[in-house]
This record gives C-alpha cells, sequence and structure tokens, in this order.
C-alpha cells in the first residue's frame, strides 16, 4: 500500500545555524520584536510503497540514517500516514 | 619511480574544478584523467583528486548524494589500500559525507559565497600532499565557496589536534589564526583535515587554482606537485593495482 511521509530534518540544538538567526533578524526587523529565536530545517514530503506500517517505518528510518539527515549536524523525525491513491497533489 | 604520476580526478554532475585540475596535472607532466562519477574503476592510478564544484546541485547537502556514486566506491577502497587521495572544497565537502573525513562543512556563517585570497597556516606537513611545505609557514591560495563553514563535535576537535590532523588553519595577513582570518566561520579556523592514516587530505581553498604565477600566485602547485616526490620515496604505492 502507498504511504506518505512527512520528514523535518533539524539542526542539532546548540549548532549554530545563520540562516535562522538571519531569518529572526528579518522578522524583528518587520516589527515582530516578541521572535525570539528561528531554527531553520528542511520538510521532506515522501510518497512511497510498503506493506504494512511496520514496514513502512523500517524503511523511513533507514532512509533517514541513509541519506536524509546527517547525524554529525542533524537530526530526523517523521510523521506517517495512509495516503490516498494516487497520492500527491490534489486540487490543481 | 621514473614515469609520470598517474592520477584519476573524479567528475560529478556538477563538479566544475576537474579541467584546473587536469591544467595543472599538464603543467606538472602527470597522466591525469576524469574519471566520471558512475565509473565502478579508477583504473591504474597512483593518485585521486576529487575537484571542487556542486556535485548534483548540493541538493540535500553538499556532497549526499555524490557519496554513494559507483567511482566512490572505488575511491574508499583506494583509500583503504592507502592510496593518497585530495578533496578540495566540494571534494572536501564529498570526503565528509562519506565519512572517509569526519565533520561536515556548513553554511558559511555570514550566508554569503566568499571568493577571494586566502592566507593559511600550515601545520604538521608532510604525506602525498604536503610533503613540500614547513611546518608553521603560511601560504596563499584562493577559496570559492558558500559552505566551508568547518563543524565537528568537542572531542572530535580535540582528538584531531591532538593527532595534529588539522594541516591548514586560516589565518589573517599576518599569518595569525584570528576570528578575522577566518572566512566562514570554521571551527577552530580549521581549513583542511587528513584522515587518521595521513593519506586522505580534505581542504577547502583551491590549489588548483593557485598553480601559476599568471594566475596571482604558485602555493597551490607547492601541494600538488609534493606528490611527485612522495611516491619516489613510497615504491609500493607505484607498485599498487587496484
Amino acid at each position: 500500500m502507498r504511504w506518505l511521509a512527512e520528514v523535518h530534518v533539524r539542526l542539532r540544538p546548540g549548532i549554530a545555524d545563520p540562516e535562522g538567526q538571519t531569518i529572526a533578524g528579518g522578522l524583528r526587523s518587520l516589527g515582530f520584536d516578541a521572535v525570539h529565536e528561528v531554527r531553520a530545517g528542511k520538510l521532506l514530503r515522501i510518497v512511497f510503497e510498503a506493506n504494512d506500517r511496520a514496514a513502512a517505518e523500517a524503511s523511513l528510518d533507514a532512509m533517514c540514517r541513509r541519506l536524509l539527515a546527517n547525524p554529525v549536524m542533524e537530526t530526523a523525525d517523521w510523521e506517517l500516514r495512509a495516503a490516498e491513491e494516487p497520492a500527491g497533489e490534489t486540487g490543481r | 619511480m621514473s614515469r609520470a604520476p598517474r592520477v584519476a580526478v573524479a567528475v560529478f554532475p556538477g563538479t566544475w574544478s576537474e579541467r584546473d585540475f587536469l591544467h595543472v596535472a599538464a603543467v606538472l607532466g602527470w597522466e591525469a584523467r576524469p574519471v566520471w562519477h558512475t565509473e565502478p574503476e579508477l583504473g591504474d592510478v597512483d593518485a585521486v583528486v576529487l575537484p571542487g564544484g556542486f556535485a548534483h546541485g548540493d541538493h540535500l547537502r553538499t556532497g549526499a548524494i555524490a557519496r554513494f556514486s559507483p567511482v566512490m566506491r572505488a575511491v574508499e577502497a583506494f583509500a583503504d589500500a592507502g592510496g593518497p587521495v585530495l578533496g578540495s572544497c566540494n571534494g572536501f565537502q564529498i570526503l565528509c559525507e562519506a565519512g572517509m573525513l569526519p565533520g561536515v562543512l556548513m553554511r558559511n556563517d555570514h550566508l554569503q559565497f566568499r571568493c577571494d585570497w586566502q592566507t593559511l597556516r600550515v601545520e604538521h606537513p608532510g604525506g602525498a600532499w604536503l610533503g613540500d611545505l614547513a611546518d608553521g609557514e603560511t601560504i596563499r591560495l584562493p577559496i570559492s565557496h558558500g559552505e566551508g563553514r568547518y563543524h565537528a563535535d568537542e572531542a572530535t576537535l580535540d582528538d584531531l589536534e591532538r593527532t595534529g590532523r588539522v594541516v591548514l588553519r586560516y589565518a589573517d595577513e599576518t599569518g595569525a589564526v584570528t576570528p578575522d582570518g577566518n572566512p566562514n566561520g570554521s571551527l577552530r579556523s580549521i581549513a583542511g583535515i587528513v584522515n587518521s592514516r595521513g593519506n586522505v587530505l580534505g581542504l577547502m581553498p583551491h590549489p588548483e587554482r593557485a598553480a601559476e604565477a599568471e594566475v596571482g600566485g604558485t602555493d597551490g602547485l607547492r601541494i600538488l606537485g609534493s606528490l611527485e616526490q612522495w611516491l619516489v620515496a613510497q615504491p609500493a604505492a607505484a607498485e599498487r593495482r587496484l
């Protein structure tokens, strides 16, 4: 069956994030003085096939470990749900 | 070894410095050939160069896709056998992603692409690529990168320094390693490191762009030119067949 995963790749805590700092500065310059911090990351939306949820989770875990995140600087977590078929962009 | 060094120059989609390396190789009298990323073998070579550029568009992370190329399996086997490997700029990023060198290269702290001449301090020279340099001397090489901020955890940084594997640091014009001389926010001003065996060098600067006086400097030629002397002293290397 078909699955939809949204993988969030984040910089590990404590690692300098100049992109996030620059975005925070941009928000403050627009008057959003309440902004304390912005951390930039990546959102990866993955549609894939797996027999069941356990297999889908195992597959996602392997994808994150092998390619999607570099453990030296990043962590990855994900949300997984069964996808409607055909999955993908709708309403266009 | 009496023949000219044979060098493979790995080329990925988006590599941009391979022609400069091939040009310098011709200046040095090397037999160099480009090796496309899909090739599973390097051929009969004495050394491997991973040039700069933007392999696979730098997508996801610099070097993240390139490290799984067939040619990288051959490069890893070559390095495991003790063969000299030099990765410059994007090549350094690929070596880190592949786990052949520790750490990672992140976005420059100022978020700008930086293309300039850079003063560097040499530490613990030796091996195939730095044998002609002197400990503590300063050299000038071009840098040209947007993601050159070296990062590793404190334990890794301490280990690199304790074992003498930090071989190039960014320095200011006087040769002092200072925050002002650091062009990208690299931790401990690290510009180049070697692996524990010493045969794999990764550096953000571009030695191939400083190999002729006409382009502003020849310190890069001293790095690349170290290889031939090293090979002469390593008959086993010249006989290696992979």
